[in-house]
Formats: structure tokens, C-alpha cells, sequence
């Protein structure tokens, strides 16, 4: 098989636009769990509604959006999926706080059937999710760069990076992390763990929203299930990354998604690229069984 | 300024942890609570600042009902609670963990201001700015956990085993600056096995055993009388 540097450029921005993704998938289940030590299993169905709402959004612009539209879809599925999830955590999981940890597991999946099936009964057919803008490409060298994943690549950076600061700088960012780190300890500071752990499935639930817009506009498409698969994925990456922690998350999303792309562009047989991904995946908890960037929470006592 | 009257508190339905428990702290004391392990000290705490709530009884703070709040408007009212066995943020930096002290403080100036206090009370805090909570030695994570109490401007200090596991050294230093908050203005309320200590430094002290205040007095006569000096201070 004859590799040229295009093809390798080629499978590494599939592999970036992928990952970008999977990341801001992936970064609602580590904050959750970061919180609560709760995997949302109806995460999926956030990012799936953000998508299917965008679609639904385009509508509004009948001869195709404009730039300002595409700003409006983006805010709504990103504002629509995190009152959601605020809904999802009001409903479904803070009535179950205190029980057994098996208990908000099973409600989550019994939210994601039901949202599934939601939107199943509105639309059950493969919807048709127009490129909303040029689909073309530039020159880089004599490399080729598609407009729009290089749209996909800016926008989930964008993201992250305004995530990172948030927590990183703003007081509530930091008692987001006190919280995570010590939940009590936070209480008995001041901080309203409760209100915390809302403002973390808003803004996990808002990230998924917009990688749910973003994987419409890459595919083209958008249906009830499609959430499972990114679902599956975005978590892997989670734990990849080390769950809880929001650069890793970071790091796991773009990792897989370039372990895919390189995976189907190189392996013998496309249809290779999970089972590769997934070995690494192994290989990693093998030796870093916390993942790439979990830390063993040592405390001295 | 606080007043714990008849507080009953169990554990699920089968395992009552306080039964009937009075206790006061008056402005400009430091209160301490001696007793075994799992003689209720630590649970008495909790339900003081609101982590755990009572079955029955009326938990007064500075004329608020504080029983069956929630714990961090109990925080914000200015009854802080330094836990048992420091629970630092381990991740967070020296400086965001005391910046966390302050979430009730609504000015960022007067945050500034505890800030450079804090630092001017425990240097070895603002030499290690920078570091992770996790780094510090066990006698500096007791420190960092003060000073982030303190950075909540606290009307009243519930501190818990501040001396546990710490060298004796530490144990003194730590005293000592449990005195000087005293000092400050600050009532202190002092939960500790480290009786002997804790009894020089209290204005009135309880004795707390299997879930009921068994004796109370001046702190002078608590550590000469033979019941206590028996029981607490290993000298009979």
C-alpha cells in the first residue's frame, strides 16, 4: 500500500475533527462523573438531541443559513441541551442521591431509552442535515484543507479553551473542582454543592449539544439512535484521558479520534479502526489503569 | 453565641450517635470537647454545621436557627468548621484552596485582604503559594486547613482534631496559633483526644462519652480533677 504525506495529513485532520468531537462529548461525562462518581448514561442522548434540534432549527432558513443562523443554531441545541440535562439531573438522578450506586445508573439508562424514543416518535427516519455553508476546500502547500473541518477543529477548540479557563480562573470554576476533589469540604465552605453539580450538567449537557450540531454538519445526517455510537466512544476517551479529569478528556478525544482515522486509513481493512482503537485503549489501562491523566486521589491523613 | 440544646442524632434508623447533647460557646471562649474515639465528638460537629441533621433538639447560632440547614448556609452565616483530618483540596494550589475559604466573602478586596493576613500568619503558607495541597507536609495541610477556615472571616471556629498525627512539635505550633486566633477575637470551639493540650489552652471544657456530655466545667478544674485526669490524660 503506497502512503504519500497527503494521505497521512488527510487521516490526521479526519482524525482532529473526529476528535474534537469525541472531546466535547466526552468532557460531559468526566465533569459529571468528576462530581457526582456517576457515569450519565443518557449523555449520549444530550448530544443527539442537540443535533436533531439544530436540524429542526434550519427550518427557520429556508434558503440555507447564514452566519448569523448558524450562531443561532449553535446557541439554542447548546442552551436546549443543557437545560436538559439541568432536567435530566433534577428528574432522574438528585431524587436518588444517597442510594446505591447502581440505582442512578439504571434511571440514566431508562432516560436514555426514554429521550430516544422521544425522538423517535417525532422523526424515525434518517434527517438530511444540509451543509450549511461553502464545502469546499483551500490549499495549504500543495496540501488540500476542507472548510469544514477546520470549522469542527477551531469551533471544539474554542470550546475547550473557554472550559479551561472557566475552571481554571472564575471562582465558580474553582469550586467546581473543590467540589470534585471534596464534595463535604466544599459544602462546609460555603459552596452550594447542589447548585455546583446543576451548573456542571448545564454546561456538560451545552458542550454535548454543540458536538451534536458539529457531528451533523460533518455526516450530514442526524437520527434518534445516533447517539450511541460517539456515546460509546466519547466515554472511552473519557476513561482513555482518566475519568474526572477534563484534560484528559481532552487528550483521550482527540487520541482516539486519531487512533481511528490512522487506524482505517492504514489497517488492512477500515472496519479494523475500533478494534485498533480499542486495543490501545486496553494497552493504556494496562499500565496507567487511572488513564493518561487520572490521578490516584492519594490523600495523607 | 452558640447553643446546643438536648440534640439527638442517630446514623439510618438503628444507630443513635447523640443522645441528648447540651452545650454552649460564649463570645471570646475556646470550648473544648474531649472524649474517646467514637464518643460522638466529631458527629456532634457535623450536626453543628449542618452536614448532618437532628432528630430533635434546637441548634442555636448568633439568634439563627441552624438545625436542619444545610451546610453551607450555615457557612456563610460565619460558624466555620475545620473537618477531622485536614481534607485539604489535594489538586487545587495553596492559593486556590484559601481562595476557596473565602466563597462566602463577597468582595474581592476583603479577599485580597484575608489573603496577605493569612500569609502573614502562617509564612510557610505564602512561601507555597503555587504548590498543590497535596504536596505540603501533614503539619502545613493542618495549617492551609486553618487558614482557609480563617479566610471565611469566622464568627466562631469549630476545629477537629487539628493535632491528630502530627509530630509534637507540630502539636505545639499548632496550639499556639489556635490561641492566637483566640486572641484575635475569634471564640473557638476545640474538639480533641490531645487532652492535656487542649485543656491548657480552653477556657471550659466537656467530656463527651457514648454519645452524652458527661461532664462539664472549667478548663483549670477539668485537668485536676481525677475522674478526667484518670480517663484522658493517662495519669491516675
Amino acid at each position: 500500500m503506497f502512503v504519500s504525506g497527503n494521505v497521512i495529513f488527510e487521516q490526521v485532520l479526519n482524525g482532529l475533527t473526529l476528535g474534537g468531537i469525541y472531546a466535547l462529548i466526552a468532557l460531559g461525562y468526566t465533569m459529571v462523573y468528576g462530581v457526582l462518581r456517576m457515569i450519565n448514561f443518557a449523555h449520549s442522548e444530550l448530544f443527539m438531541l442537540g443535533a436533531v434540534g439544530g436540524w429542526g432549527l434550519l427550518a427557520l432558513w429556508p434558503g440555507g443559513a447564514t452566519l448569523g443562523g448558524i450562531c443561532v443554531i449553535f446557541f439554542v441545541a447548546m442552551v436546549g441541551s443543557g437545560l436538559l440535562a439541568l432536567f435530566l439531573n433534577r428528574v432522574a438522578y438528585a431524587p436518588l442521591r444517597g442510594s446505591p450506586r447502581l440505582t442512578p445508573l439504571l434511571s440514566a439508562i431508562g432516560a436514555s431509552l426514554f429521550l430516544q424514543n422521544v425522538v423517535f416518535l417525532w422523526r424515525d427516519s434518517q434527517l438530511a442535515f444540509p451543509p450549511l455553508f461553502v464545502s469546499g476546500h483551500f490549499h495549504v502547500g500543495h496540501l488540500d484543507v476542507s472548510f469544514l473541518q477546520t470549522f469542527i477543529i477551531l469551533i471544539s477548540i474554542f470550546l475547550m479553551v473557554n472550559l479551561t479557563l472557566f475552571i481554571r480562573k472564575t471562582r465558580l470554576g474553582k469550586a467546581m473542582r473543590a467540589v470534585s476533589q471534596d464534595a463535604e469540604t466544599a459544602e462546609l465552605m460555603g459552596i452550594p454543592v447542589h447548585r455546583v453539580v446543576a451548573l456542571t450538567f448545564f454546561i456538560g449537557g451545552a458542550l454535548g449539544g454543540a458536538a451534536g450540531v458539529l457531528n451533523g454538519l460533518y455526516y450530514g445526517s442526524v437520527k434518534y439512535n445516533m447517539g450511541f455510537a460517539p456515546g460509546i466512544k466519547a466515554f472511552t476517551s473519557a476513561v482513555l484521558g482518566g475519568i474526572g479529569s477534563v484534560p484528559g478528556a481532552m487528550l483521550g478525544g482527540f487520541l482516539l479520534g486519531l487512533l481511528e482515522s490512522l487506524g482505517a486509513g492504514f489497517l488492512p481493512k477500515p472496519e479494523w479502526k475500533d478494534v485498533f482503537a480499542f486495543v490501545v485503549l486496553i494497552i493504556v489501562l494496562l499500565f496507567r489503569p487511572a488513564g493518561l491523566l487520572g490521578k490516584n486521589r492519594a490523600e495523607k491523613v | 453565641m452558640l447553643s446546643v440544646t438536648n440534640v439527638h442524632v442517630s446514623y439510618g434508623r438503628k444507630i443513635k450517635a447523640l443522645h441528648g447533647v447540651s452545650l454552649a460557646v460564649r463570645e471570646g471562649e475556646i470550648v473544648c470537647l474531649i472524649g474517646a474515639n467514637g464518643a460522638g465528638k466529631s458527629t456532634l460537629l457535623k450536626t453543628i454545621s449542618g452536614l448532618l441533621w437532628p432528630e430533635s433538639g434546637e441548634i442555636v447560632f448568633n439568634g439563627h436557627r441552624v438545625d436542619s440547614v444545610p451546610a453551607h448556609r450555615v457557612a456563610a452565616l460565619g460558624l466555620v468548621h475545620v473537618p477531622e483530618g485536614r481534607r485539604i483540596f489535594p489538586l487545587m494550589t495553596v492559593q486556590e484552596n484559601l481562595q476557596m475559604g473565602a466563597f462566602t466573602r463577597p468582595h474581592a478586596h476583603e479577599r485580597e485582604k484575608r489573603l496577605r493576613w493569612v500569609c502573614d500568619l502562617f509564612p510557610v503558607l505564602g512561601d507555597r503559594l503555587g504548590q498543590e495541597g497535596s504536596t505540603l507536609s501533614g503539619g502545613e495541610q493542618q495549617m492551609l486547613a486553618i487558614g482557609r477556615a480563617l479566610m471565611a472571616k469566622p464568627r466562631l471556629l469549630m476545629l477537629d482534631e487539628p493535632s491528630m498525627g502530627l509530630a509534637p512539635l507540630v502539636v505545639r505550633k499548632i496550639f499556639s496559633v489556635i490561641s492566637d486566633i483566640h486572641r484575635s477575637g475569634t471564640p473557638i470551639l476545640l474538639v480533641e483526644q490531645n487532652a492535656q493540650e487542649a485543656l491548657r489552652i480552653a477556657d471550659r471544657g466537656y467530656v463527651i462519652e457514648t454519645g452524652r456530655i458527661v461532664q462539664e466545667g472549667k478548663a483549670k478544674e477539668l485537668l485536676i480533677d481525677p475522674a478526667v485526669r484518670a480517663a484522658y490524660l493517662g495519669v491516675s
